[in-house]
């Protein structure tokens, strides 16, 4: 296995170079044949270390590349940990990544930068494996990084839009926000346990005192929220949506906003010590969860509501993080990356098919028109809004027994949530795919065109994976489950009083309910509304004035500041001062100003000649 | 122990140079010719320099390549030279400043007096370098003013005389402070040593016994004559002016060398020389480095022009220099040292680009460029390189040393490190900003009709990209030379401050 782990890093990074290198004398197929290749052989090389780690009997195999940084006691390898939390990520990382590679073919055929588009898909999926299979916090900072400038490139790729190109800034500049935490958890550690790995970090926890180690929780959590975009750094996702829809699927749904939930369930162990560094996260993720939920219900933009949902869900991982549910967070978050996916790419159709258009209020009736696309977004609806048997139902189950077990009134926004979550998304199916068809005046009166074979296939297969994706977690299954695989990378939670079946049983039936309760109020109110302005609170549509505040509380006043630092202190005070001294030594010899106007050269050497005579003369006086 | 001669070389080569360029200056483009050939042989005298030093000294630490000849006992000047990993990074850098600015900032105008002022600054600038005597560094400090001053008042923009002369009298005054300093020093050397004659050696500088306060006070005139130059805040105002009106190669050399010649001073010298001084003063040091990179970076945001963009960036970046340079720690020294490489080569990058943009438009100002990606995109990939590097990007050069800088001051002044840890923060916004109003937006006008990079213009980034992205993923081989020599310099100065 030693031998091959490295090269599902290194195969979409060979895609890259390939495509930099010889860029031009490559047509555009060429290009996407070789960026969705290695992609693809990706995954096949993932799926055997996956199966080689089966086999492995301590299921933790550190690969060291070569030494990166190494400074007195700071030792930074380039090394990889393959153990089943990072292989779990890998493999669903490669495989949903290959499928949006191929998706990508066909939906961006024809676009002017096409190659450019799988040079950032490439090395997005370069770094988003080196984050997860980074063997250090460092490495992983990398992953981290690059993911965050692939996102700006790739949200940002209309860049003769204003709009995108500050779409692309916002979403690096808040992450760079979220950044801040993880170097400063870095420095915690490293002060506190001299190490930077994190098998080295898990073995020398003992050294963390406890409100260090609450510091510690609180950083990674800010720089958690800024990548997964979560409260108070969830409102760059958004405008992410500026990015091509293929981009929305893979990095602003299914993979890179995970990160931030990845990185807390690897610091499990560090998690541990602090108890109300958990509790913080899982408010967090509950509040999240559900603001970003009413947001939802009050969008017109499909991307939009699928981007606050995303939002949502994240919360939910998160809240599962803070309840130490981190199996189910991992549960979710792989189900959610299979219909997140599913949803967007689906929505990637709808637009396509309506040559670009993203109003809801301009669609309906579309189901008669995309064959493939609407069974196919059917699955994902269902599974993201919680009905049995498809894996959100499962995942989200699982989510909120565990917040049960621990913190009632969580459980009860999450179960508020879980009702919002169906509204929403049933409203979203709603006004695209059932009702009038009112789209003609987009289309110009054509009928709408289902999307390409290489477009419909992922959808296919995600549909199947949404579907399916419960059984990876079955509640009963407790011998071979996904949490009983990856349960050896969990820090220690104490465990809570084991939930007998008929609670188990009762609150699945509490989320089918919830679940019911929103699908029914979404078909009674929009089976007859495009719009309403009872439904559609101007509040929620204005993302809780987040933004306003923001720029009230911080740009205004900075911008502000940057105005009065430029005009009076650099200039009046600083510059002032010296201006004022070389002015007054000025006006005190008329030579010196006659140097200045006519005899620059011979004031310069005259100048150094004066060096030179005050070393002589000094010298001399002592002598 | 290597030959002397190989330093020798480094410092006459250049100035040869300028003289033969003098020579052929009647033959058009031959003082060019003779003054690129020269570079080029410089950096390659450079480069076999960091080889041999590699192959013995480095795990010792120690300094190489030693030498010290008294010119005139009488006055105490001597002609020393040394080298260690940290004077061997800032000898290939000058070396490749000097190739590089040739290469990318060619003027025509009066070219052979330009390319010699340019070569002459480079031999001076190596002289202060690998300078071992404090006289003789301080004569080569003071004298690479000469180069700069009519590089920019000769070839700069329309206020060319008053930025050169800015820029002239505030360094040149600053310096006075160091002068005094020295010479304080060295007298009161001899005085405690009378047997031994009067001598600026950095190693019996480094012995001479002090009262605490006087230590300070020397301490603060060393700051004030380095902090000119690196610049610290608040003595950079004299930057965005100069930056802004000298031509693309002046612009480089300032920033991406002689602003090193201030924080090399600052580590070597200020903190080496008064070990005990640098304890006390450091948090006062400190705190006007996080202002520096909170400042820069606030400013940076509203410059109006590219250059005066840049120096306030620098400003921010050399804080973070200043920063590592005054933590005490091993690691963040390391950085520091690092840094003043990786932002040297970046800054090239920078004005590089901004000079062809001018060359095309006719201006730097930010507001009359927009949408530059669309008819430019292979300028805007450097660019944006260089900015990636800037802002600390893992995976590029940049990120290395700020990391280095950030986690080593964490370990000994948390607090300083947490609070610049903003200007991570601050990098991108200001970075980004500019890159969106000149590469993003749709591009009109004249701005529509702006040519990509040429061939030859693309070359010279070459050696400017592979430098950032191979320090970015293999710093190995630097840092290896590096960390001893600055691992025996923090060992020393802890040593003597604590003794003292």
């Amino acid at each position: 296995m030693s031998h091959l782990a490295p090269l599902i890093l290194v195969l979409p990074l060979l895609g890259f170079l390939l495509v930099v290198l010889n860029g031009k004398s490559l047509s555009d197929r060429g290009v996407g044949l070789i960026a969705t290749g290695v992609v693809a052989l990706s995954f096949v090389v993932t799926v055997i270390t996956f199966v080689l780690l089966l086999h492995d009997r301590t299921r933790e195999v550190t690969i060291n590349l070569f030494t990166w940084i190494s400074v007195d006691t700071l030792h930074v390898p380039a090394a990889i940990l393959v153990d089943p939390l990072s292989i779990t990520m890998s493999l669903f990382v490669t495989g949903i990544s290959a499928l949006i590679h191929l998706y990508s073919t066909a939906y961006m055929e024809g676009e002017k930068d096409f190659r450019k588009f799988f040079l950032y898909l490439n090395l997005f999926v370069f770094s988003m494996l080196t984050l997860v299979l980074a063997n250090n916090l460092v490495l992983t900072f990398v992953g981290w990084e690059g993911v965050g400038v692939c996102s700006y490139w790739l949200v940002s790729f209309y860049f003769d839009r204003e709009s995108a190109a500050s779409a692309g800034k916002k979403a690096f500049v808040y992450n760079r926000v979220g950044d801040i935490g993880l170097l400063l958890a870095m420095f915690l550690l490293f002060v506190h346990t001299h190490t930077l790995t994190y098998l080295g970090i898990f073995s020398s926890t003992s050294l963390l005192s406890p409100a260090i180690a609450t510091l510690v929780v609180l950083a990674l959590l800010l720089a958690a929220t800024g990548k997964s975009a979560q409260i108070p750094l969830f409102n760059w996702l958004p405008d992410a949506m500026e990015g091509p829809t293929p981009v929305s699927a893979l990095i602003h749904a299914a993979t890179m906003v995970t990160a931030g939930v990845y990185l807390l369930v690897r610091m499990s162990p560090v998690l541990a010590l602090s108890s109300s560094g958990r509790m913080t996260i899982a408010v967090i993720g509950g509040v999240t969860a559900f603001v970003a939920a009413t947001i939802a219900t009050a969008q017109k933009d499909i991307k939009k509501v699928l981007a606050f949902s995303t939002v949502s869900q994240i919360g939910y991982m998160v809240l599962a993080v803070g309840v130490g549910a981190y199996g189910a967070a991992i549960f979710l978050m792989v189900s959610h990356a299979f219909f997140k996916a599913l949803l967007f790419l689906g929505s990637g159709s709808v637009i396509h098919s309506l040559g670009g258009e993203q109003d809801m209020r301009k669609m309906g009736g579309l189901a008669r028109w995309l064959p493939l696309t609407f069974p196919t977004f059917l699955v994902g609806w269902l599974s993201i809004s919680g009905v049995p048997p498809f894996s959100g139902f499962w995942a989200k189950g699982d989510v909120l027994s565990n917040v049960f077990a621990h913190n009632k009134p969580l459980w009860a926004l999450g179960v508020v949530t879980a009702i919002l979550t169906a509204y929403y998304m049933s409203r979203l199916f709603m006004l695209t795919f059932r009702g009038s068809e009112r789209f003609r005046e987009v289309t110009h009166q054509h009928d709408p065109h289902e999307s390409p074979l290489a477009m419909t296939a992922p959808l296919v297969i995600l549909a199947t994976l949404s579907l399916l994706g419960g059984l990876l977690d079955l509640p009963w299954a407790h011998g071979f489950s996904l949490t009983r695989f990856l349960s050896p990378t969990f820090g220690f939670v104490a465990p809570s009083a084991a939930q007998s079946t008929t609670l188990q049983t009762g609150l699945a039936l509490v989320d089918v309910v919830a679940a019911l309760i929103g699908l029914f109020a979404a078909f009674t109110i929009w089976r007859t509304n495009v719009e309403s302005s009872t439904f559609e609170r101007p509040f929620f549509e204005h993302v809780w004035r987040w933004d306003d505040a923001y720029d009230a509380v911080l740009a205004r006043p900075l911008e502000h500041l940057a105005q009065v630092s430029n005009d009076v202190v650099e200039n009046r005070i600083i510059d002032g001062a010296v201006e004022g001294l070389g002015g007054s030594v000025q006006r005190s010899g008329e030579g010196i100003r006659k140097l200045q106007a006519g005899l620059v050269r011979q004031y310069a050497l005259a100048m150094v000649l004066g060096v030179t005579v005050i070393v002589v003369y000094l010298v001399g006086r002592v002598r | 122990m290597h030959s002397s001669l190989w330093l020798g070389a480094l410092i006459v080569l250049p100035l040869v140079g300028a003289m033969v360029a003098m020579i052929v200056r009647r033959r058009p483009g031959a003082s060019y010719v003779v003054a690129v050939g020269f570079a080029t042989l410089e950096v390659v005298v450079s480069l076999v320099v960091a080889l041999l030093y590699s192959s013995h000294v480095t795990n010792a630490g120690t300094f190489d390549f030693v030498s010290r000849r008294v010119v005139s006992a009488p006055l105490g000047l001597a002609y020393d030279v040394a080298l260690d990993g940290v004077s061997l990074l800032m000898v290939v850098l000058t070396a490749l400043v000097l190739w590089l600015s040739l290469l990318g900032g060619r003027d025509r105008r009066r070219e052979p007096a330009f390319v010699s002022w340019l070569l002459i600054l480079t031999g001076l600038t190596m002289g202060a370098f690998v300078s071992h005597d404090v006289l003789e560094f301080f004569v080569f400090f003071e004298l690479t003013l000469v180069p700069c001053y009519f590089i920019i008042s000769g070839w700069g923009g329309r206020e060319r005389s008053r930025a050169a002369l800015k820029f002239f009298l505030y360094t040149f005054s600053a310096s006075a402070f160091l002068l005094i300093g020295i010479l304080y020093m060295g007298f009161a050397y001899q005085h405690q040593h009378p047997t031994s004659g009067l001598t600026f050696a950095y190693g019996a500088l480094s012995s001479t016994a002090m009262s605490h306060p006087v230590a300070v006070w020397l301490f603060v005139g060393f700051a004030l004559a380095f902090g000119a130059k690196a610049p610290i805040w608040p003595l950079h105002t004299w930057s965005p002016l100069t930056y802004a009106e000298a031509p693309t190669a002046g612009s480089i050399e300032l920033s991406a060398l002689l602003a090193k010649l201030g924080s090399y001073g600052l580590l070597r010298f200020a903190v080496g020389l008064l070990p005990a001084a640098q304890v006390s003063v450091r948090p006062y040091v400190l705190t006007l480095a996080v202002i520096g990179i909170l400042y820069g970076s606030i400013l940076a945001c509203v410059a109006k022009d590219l250059k005066r963009f840049v120096a306030y960036s620098s400003l921010a970046q050399m804080s973070f220099i200043t920063l590592g340079i005054m933590s005490g720690s091993t690691i963040g020294v390391t950085g520091a040292v690092l840094l003043m490489f990786n932002h040297g080569i970046i800054t090239i990058g920078f004005f590089l680009i901004i000079g062809f943009l001018e060359r095309r438009r006719s201006s730097i100002q930010i507001a009359d460029f927009t949408g530059l990606q669309g008819p430019a995109p292979v300028m805007s990939a450097l660019f944006t390189i260089a900015m990636l590097a800037s802002i600390g990007l893992p995976g590029l050069s940049g990120f290395v040393s700020e990391y280095l800088i950030l986690i080593g001051t964490f370990t000994t002044h948390a607090w300083w490190s947490a609070v610049a840890a903003l200007g991570v923060l601050a990098s991108a916004v200001y970075l980004l900003w500019a890159y969106q109003r000149v590469f993003h937006g749709r591009a009109e006008g004249a701005n529509a009709q702006v040519a990509d990079a040429s061939g030859g213009e693309r070359w010279v980034l070459v050696p400017v990209v592979v430098l950032i992205v191979v320090l970015g993923v293999f710093p190995k081989p630097v840092l290896d030379r590096i960390t001893p020599s600055v691992h025996n310099f923090v060992t020393q100065v802890a040593t003597a401050g604590a003794f003292k």
